[in-house]
């Protein structure tokens, strides 16, 4: 079943999938023990002539043992999310790349800063459903919505966070591997809600700059040298 | 409450001798045992009304933008000028009113396809008509109505009259609910949980009374709701039969009762939330509208802080009818009574601590996610602690294989496959991916769609104290092998659309790339859930031809211990002759007290049995 899962591209994206993978072993042992239980019982106990069932209201030991097991299981498995989900949610790794995606029906609005790396300058850029990002490296994006909630989706980068009017919702993402990626909204928002999507370009360091210097081709300063010199500014 | 007394003959209800007329028996009856059917008819019809509309839904998924069927093919006929049958002609006069724009069918589906609004009020329809129309009125509704007073061993309801409007609440609420979908917009689109700011104002949504009308329908079932609720918790405290104690009430009392007081507790957060909704769609408030001051997360706190405890309000019913079933036709008392009566006050507790593991994705506090985390992950225990209960009552019994048990049976593996794919959404870290998508489909209607078989166990099972009548067993059986088959070819799949990142809520699948290799599922679903409906049939003409035709039911056609089987089927006027006094627990099958496999909670035994004991 979780073949279906669509490729990772993410650096944290495999502890999610690992964690996927854990909970489906678990739960797939519990229900089939619990399945087999079942037909075995049904079969083992079904009604005959001349029996007579085993009159028992119960047994202590067996029930603390059902509870005190699972409960164990389930703390431990909060745990470890827990952990996992700090890491994604709660710690934002530095960045030099920034964009703001503003959520609308049904479009999202994705505002680049530009060279001079400042939103609010004459250099920024705005277009529609195109996110274009350098590859290997965490983008930063401020997530908000001008009119109703918004979900910005990224399946293959193991990203989702609702775009709620009237905040500016700080997130990161990272691909580890170039390509085209599909940005469907996953919070209805209207009728045009199906079919609201972008598409998420990550660009090798090469194709990042060559894109940068189509965006703002005036723009002398834009770096031409390494990927590592482009860092360091 | 051990020496619970019997109550004094109620005033509300007309003395034997005179005879009620035709209105005061059928439609404005005080009888718990008339509201109880009235509730249940009310959901059956309802039940109709929302598999329908589910119908259209599964439709759209897997031929999206496609013409149905029938209206359809009579529209290429119309277009093409061949309209020559006599189908095609009534279909003609149907959409000949198109232009004008009256035509209902004509607005919604105007090529004969469903529009994309349309879906999003079909699927916002088809939760509201279910969770609040269907479940509650069937299980809570009718089941408690029924069962409540004749299962303590009372005459009535504490409150008859106010039991009748409780009744006479839903049904308003219900036709405004239907009616919605023609007046001028359309149905409420926004999604069963109405989130805000596509439902606080019309522009966003492009409906406009549709929504104000479900807000009113669901203020109505709200205080219908509460005025149940009370009357349920009085009767339940105050008019037990002498030596029913609390711990020898019938599970399904147990379950009731505690849903009872959630339904009492989360309806009122409820109501506030719509009304202030309501306020800020129609007066210009901005409880929820950020351009105002408000915040569109404060609705998803209310909503869900009612919303969750909603969900233990719509299975716990269920699980004690199972919990009934399980132990009758095991002939076995049920395993671990105590156990499961703390467990579902358990479930009742933490239900109002795990609201936000519905919002780990919305914009709240990661750190507030840790903490509904790990609450969800604690709720999960009592909900496991009673399937091993049911596994424990089947170990050992002199298993019947009637349709009341196979259905409950059909309960119980839904409830786990449900439950088990809760923890996937518990764990936060994986809820990123799967939030919003078909994996959240899937697991709430394994749990909320799989208490339709609870629904239809409590319906086998008390079918001849209600109706006198036994219904048909083999085609009981029939309907049963169907339904589960079908239902788990219908709702399984949807885990794998999960999987593969399928959103929820999206009107055309083929919108996206990433989901093209899944659409075969999504055929095969659509497929499954036109079987699902149709086998369905076998029920309803069991239903009729056992009403009419079916064999009489005795007073006790199960060989069950608890108080209503006590009676005749269907119980009389008042329902106990002479009050019944409870010597013992409800499950006590195979007592090696007496050589029958069933000993009644009324039945004395003599004194020489008792010292024995």
């Amino acid at each position: 079943m979780l073949r279906w899962l669509p490729e990772d591209v993410s650096p944290y994206g495999a502890g999610i999938d690992a964690l996927f993978h854990l909970i489906y072993i678990l739960t797939a042992v519990v229900f089939l023990t619990v399945t087999a239980f079942m037909l075995v019982f049904v079969f083992r106990y079904r009604a005959r002539e001349g029996r007579r069932a085993v009159y028992t209201h119960g047994n202590t030991a067996v029930e603390i043992l059902w509870t005190v097991v699972p409960t164990a299981i389930f703390i431990w498995l909060g745990l470890l999310s827990k952990s996992q989900w700090e890491s994604i949610r709660m710690t934002m790794p530095l960045s030099d790349t920034m964009i703001r995606v503003t959520a609308k029906q049904f479009n999202w609005e994705i505002l680049y800063p530009g060279p001079d790396g400042q939103f609010g300058t004459s250099d920024d850029k705005q277009v529609d459903n195109e996110i274009h990002i350098p590859v290997g490296r965490p983008i930063r994006v401020i997530l908000s919505s001008k009119d109703v909630i918004h979900s910005l989706f990224l399946p293959n980068l193991r990203f989702k966070q609702d775009a709620v009017p009237g905040r500016d919702i700080q997130a990161w993402f990272q691909a580890n591997k170039p390509g085209k990626y599909e940005v469907p909204c996953a919070e209805l928002c209207g009728f045009g809600h199906s079919g609201m999507k972008g598409w998420l370009y990550a660009l090798s360091a090469e194709d990042y700059r060559q894109w940068q210097r189509e965006q703002w081709p005036q723009h002398s300063a834009l770096p031409t040298g390494t990927e590592q010199e482009y860092a360091d500014e | 409450m051990s020496e619970a007394v019997a109550p004094a003959p109620l005033s509300g209800h007309p003395s034997p001798t005179e005879t009620p007329g035709f209105w005061r028996i059928y439609i404005f009856s005080r009888d718990h045992k008339m509201i109880g059917k009235q509730f249940l008819l009310l959901s059956g019809v309802m039940l109709v009304c929302g598999g329908l509309l589910a119908m259209l839904m599964r439709w759209e998924l897997a031929w999206p933008e496609t013409p149905l069927p029938l209206i359809g093919a009579s529209q290429q006929f119309i277009d093409g000028g061949e309209t020559q049958t006599a189908m095609d002609k009534t279909w003609q006069e149907w959409l000949a009113q198109d232009e004008t724009e009256q035509n209902w069918l004509a607005r919604n589906m105007p090529t004969g396809a469903v529009t994309p609004t349309f879906y999003n009020s079909l699927f916002t329809m088809h939760a509201t008509i279910m969770i609040f129309f269907v479940v509650t009125p069937f299980l809570v509704g009718g089941f408690g109505n029924f069962l409540i007073p004749l299962m303590i061993g009372a005459g009535d309801m504490a409150f008859p009259l106010l039991n009748m409007f409780s009744f006479w609440f839903t049904l308003p609420a219900a036709v405004l609910v239907l009616y919605s979908f023609f007046v001028p917009g359309g149905a409420a689109a926004g999604g069963w949980t109405m989130y805000a700011t596509l439902s606080a104002k019309a522009q966003y949504s492009g409906v406009e009374s549709g929504v104000d009308l479900w807000i009113l329908s669901l203020i109505l079932l709200s205080v219908a709701s509460l005025m149940g609720s009370i009357n349920y918790i009085t009767t339940i405290i105050n008019m037990r039969a002498p030596g029913m104690t609390w711990f020898r009430l019938p599970l399904t009392i147990w379950s009731l009762f505690v849903t009872a007081v959630l339904l009492l507790l989360a309806l009122p957060v409820l109501t506030a939330a719509l009304l202030l909704l309501l306020f800020d769609r129609t007066m210009g408030t901005s409880f929820f509208l950020p351009e105002g001051g408000g915040e569109p997360l404060l609705w998803q706190h209310l909503f869900w802080f009612f919303g969750h405890p909603e969900v233990y309000i719509l299975v716990l019913p269920a699980m004690g009818v199972t919990s009934e079933i399980l132990s009758t036709f095991s002939r076995k008392p049920i395993f671990g009574y105590h156990a499961m009566v703390l467990s579902m006050i358990a479930l009742a507790l933490l239900s109002w601590v795990v609201w936000g593991h519905h919002m780990f994705q919305s914009g709240m506090n990661p750190a507030l996610g840790t903490a509904f985390m790990l609450t969800t992950m604690v709720i999960a225990v009592p909900s496991a602690i009673k399937t091993f209960n049911w596994l424990g009552t089947l170990w050992g019994g002199n298993i019947q294989f009637t349709s009341p048990l196979l259905f409950a049976l059909g309960f119980v593996s839904n409830f786990v496959i449900g439950g088990l794919s809760g923890i996937y959404m518990a764990s936060a870290p994986v809820d990123i991916y799967v939030h919003d998508t078909y994996f959240v489909v899937a697991h709430f209607h394994y749990v909320v769609a799989g208490i339709i078989f609870g629904m239809f166990a409590g319906l086998y099972y008390w079918f001849p104290k209600i109706f006198g009548r036994l219904l048909n067993e083999p085609l009981g059986k029939v309907h049963f092998f169907l339904t589960y088959l079908f239902f788990n070819t219908t709702f399984f799949p949807m885990y794998f659309l999960g999987v593969a990142g399928h959103m929820r809520r999206i009107y055309n699948p083929m919108q996206y790339e990433f989901l093209h290799p899944m659409q075969e599922w999504n055929h095969f679903i659509t497929y499954s859930a036109f079987c699902l409906f149709l086998v369905q049939l076998p029920f309803c003409v069991n239903l009729v031809w056992s009403l009419l035709y079916g064999q009489r039911a005795t007073a006790n056609p199960w060989r069950a211990n608890t108080l209503e089987w006590s009676v005749s089927s269907p119980p009389g006027h008042g329902n106990f002759a002479v009050t019944p006094t409870v010597y013992r627990g409800p499950y006590e099958y195979s007592s090696p007290l007496v050589t029958e496999d069933w000993l009644p909670q009324n039945q004395a035994l003599n004194a020489a049995t008792i010292t024995a004991r």
